[in-house]
């Protein structure tokens, strides 16, 4: 296992050391603090992916992070589903019995993590499954904040309403975007989610292991690849994407290809997927490849030898598919929609288009002017490396980590930053 | 001393539909958000030169499509101003002014609200020290933007005659000196990303430096020969 200090060498090589030296700063300030996150799935999932990576760095800065997941039946998690449907805005019907299993599940967590969640300065739930672990944890003594990965824009209100009851009880909350936040009466602290540059998705790859996604696929290598990355969803526009190739193709040759995850436990996904599969078929260079959730290397391979990536969303959370496909140096063509406004910046970083008409000029332009297209992807990486990288995103986490121990002040000398304490710390705090 | 910021964003769950609910909420949120709206666009994910110097004027173009209004803010430059709840006075006059001039415009509603949002900035010491103004150039080569930020656009917020910090310092040394802080004063954030200031500063202070050392030299000779 690498230790702290080599793990942060690491990171200093692709961000600069001056991020580090900000990291190290911050942990000086909370050395021994333990921080514990909460989440309700190890692996799949952006959530699990963020935790892999951000307990190593915590703890290589002096910080006790440690990370539980909470357990549950499977109708628990089709419970927690509808919510995360809810929240994003789909009317859902959930019963009594519905909300009485999610409560009971959040109870037992509750006692069964008790020890930990009673020890733990910081907590941090990840999203609505863990949400009401705080109702059954009485006193509690660490700083509890609630960390909200899903677009709460325009939630169903009657299961915002139910969550809301638990989440006014945490200290301060962590919403993506201020679009995705709610009126609350505590801090709602803004923090983009962020890829990791070491992980099987982002790292880098010999030219073989990109080169061997040609072969694997039955792909043309001599001929440009315009690729999308998605769930097989409505709201990721599958059908736009290949009415837009088929628009552009008659000007410019290419491939399109439509990498998606498994939907084996997504009804919905599967039906999308078996409608793409329909529309494609008999399309000459029109690729669509159903790919299991590990494939973490296979699409990082896709993004490598893509010439241009699309996120053609009509409606997305932040998008962390355009985060990696700007990373690897590729132009992206996105929907003007949720965080894809926020990382597609119209001639810097990509385009955002609207229509799938609009995709398919951007898609002839960039195949055009090969000079912009290097230029636009490089500028990506680089806008990537100074803000959507997990380092930028540990600082945030510590930073407010720091202000909530302080009560968010406006500014936050670390130099005076001494008077701050948390629970475990030699100077006590008083039960919340 | 050199120091570092970070800058973390506070969503205060305020938005505004409309140019009445947007001067409404303007009265009511913390100075930080006025400052975060108008003096921190340099250090958030964005690209250099945008048409818009604050989100107030760049909402008012996108969403409600005055391009007066939008203009007249756009023209707000926070440095001309005491504090923040001036600025906010200035917003405000300006916003009610085109409603009285146009009263429909208060209540056309945007497809897409403001988000009020305020700043935090978290602040680092380097750990980096200089001792002479001429150090500033090869310090600045290596500073992140965040430093930049710090020294230049933040500081003119904190001193009591709107300078930055490196004139602030440059004051306390020898007069001769003195035409550094002037060249420095030259670099305008309105319009300047910080890398570009970071540059302009670089190229300008080295050319100084290696001016006044010519000087010195002449000086030198001229009093050895005397």
């Amino acid at each position: 296992m690498e230790n702290g200090r080599k793990l942060l060498e690491r990171y200093a090589r692709v961000v600069g050391s001056q991020v580090i030296a900000q990291l190290r700063e911050l942990g000086a300030r909370l050395e021994g603090a333990k921080v514990l996150h909460v989440n309700s799935t190890a692996y799949g999932g952006g959530v699990a992916e963020i935790l892999h990576c951000m307990i190593p760095l915590m703890q290589a800065v002096g910080v006790q992070a440690s990370w539980e997941v909470i357990q549950g039946p499977p109708e628990f998690f089709e419970v927690t589903k509808a919510f995360h449907h809810a929240l994003q805005g789909h009317r859902v019907d959930l019963t009594e019995e519905d909300l009485k299993l999610y409560l009971d599940v959040n109870q037992k967590e509750a006692q069964r993590l008790e020890d930990k969640l009673k020890e733990a300065d910081f907590v941090i739930i990840h999203d609505p499954q863990p949400a009401y672990l705080i109702k059954y944890i009485s006193p509690r003594r660490g700083h509890w904040v609630w960390r909200c990965h899903i677009d709460l824009s325009r939630p169903f209100y009657p299961v915002w309403r139910f969550l809301e009851k638990a989440v006014v009880k945490y200290e301060a909350s962590i919403f993506s975007m201020p679009e995705f936040s709610q009126p609350l009466p505590h801090p709602q602290f803004i923090v983009p989610p962020s890829i990791d540059p070491f992980s099987d998705k982002n790292r880098e790859l010999t030219a073989e292991e990109v080169f061997k996604v040609y072969h694997e696929f039955g792909l043309d290598p001599s001929k440009p690849l315009v690729l999308q990355v998605s769930r097989f969803d409505p709201f990721k526009d599958p059908i736009g994407v290949i009415k837009a190739a088929e628009m552009a193709q008659r000007y410019i040759p290419f491939q399109l290809v439509l990498a998606g995850g498994g939907a084996a436990d997504d009804p919905e996904g599967e039906r999308v997927y078996q409608e793409v599969v329909r529309v494609a078929k008999g399309k000459k260079d029109i690729v669509v490849l159903k790919l299991p959730p590990t494939a973490h290397l296979t699409i990082n391979a896709l993004q490598r030898a893509a010439d241009i990536v699309l996120q053609k969303s009509l409606r997305e959370g932040f998008g962390l598919t355009v985060t990696e496909a700007m990373w690897k140096g590729k132009p992206v063509i996105g929907g003007a929609t949720g965080g894809i406004k926020l990382q597609v910046v119209d001639h810097h970083t990509g385009f955002l288009v609207h229509t799938p008409e609009g995709a398919a000029l951007r898609i002839r332009y960039l195949l055009f002017y090969e000079d912009k297209r290097r230029e636009i992807g490089y500028k990506a990486r680089e806008f990537v490396r100074q803000n959507f990288l997990i380092t930028r995103h540990v600082r945030d986490y510590l930073s407010l980590m720091l202000s909530v121990c302080m009560g968010a002040p406006d500014r936050l000398e670390l130099e005076t930053v001494e008077s701050c304490v948390w629970p475990s710390s030699t100077r006590a705090a008083p039960l919340l | 001393m050199v120091k570092d910021c970070a800058l973390v964003s506070i969503s205060t769950g305020e938005k505004a539909y409309t140019l009445m609910e947007l001067s409404e909420k303007i009265k009511q949120v913390e100075a930080a958000c006025i400052y975060h709206h108008f003096c921190t666009r340099h250090i958030r994910p964005s690209f250099d030169h945008p048409e818009f110097h604050n989100d107030f004027a760049a909402w008012v173009h996108q969403e409600l499509r005055d391009k007066i209004l939008a203009e007249r803010l756009n023209f707000i430059v926070p440095q001309d101003f005491a504090d923040m709840e001036s600025v906010r006075e200035a917003l405000l006059t300006r916003i009610q002014e085109r409603i009285f001039e146009d009263e429909h415009l208060g209540w056309i509603k945007a497809g897409h609200p403001f988000y009020f949002v305020k700043s935090q900035l978290v602040i680092f010491d380097t750990g980096l020290r200089l001792e002479w103004p001429n150090e500033i150039a090869d310090v600045l080569e290596n500073l992140s933007p965040g430093s930049i930020f710090y020294h230049f656009i933040d500081a003119r917020r904190r001193h009591p005659e709107g300078l930055d910090d490196f004139r602030d310092w440059i004051r306390k040394f020898p007069p001769e000196f003195h035409p550094l802080a002037d060249l420095i004063a030259k670099v305008d954030p309105f319009f300047l990303s910080l890398y570009e200031m970071r540059d302009f500063l670089i190229r300008h202070i080295r050319s100084f430096c290696s001016r006044m050392q010519a000087r010195r030299k002449v000086y030198g000779e001229r009093s050895k020969a005397s």
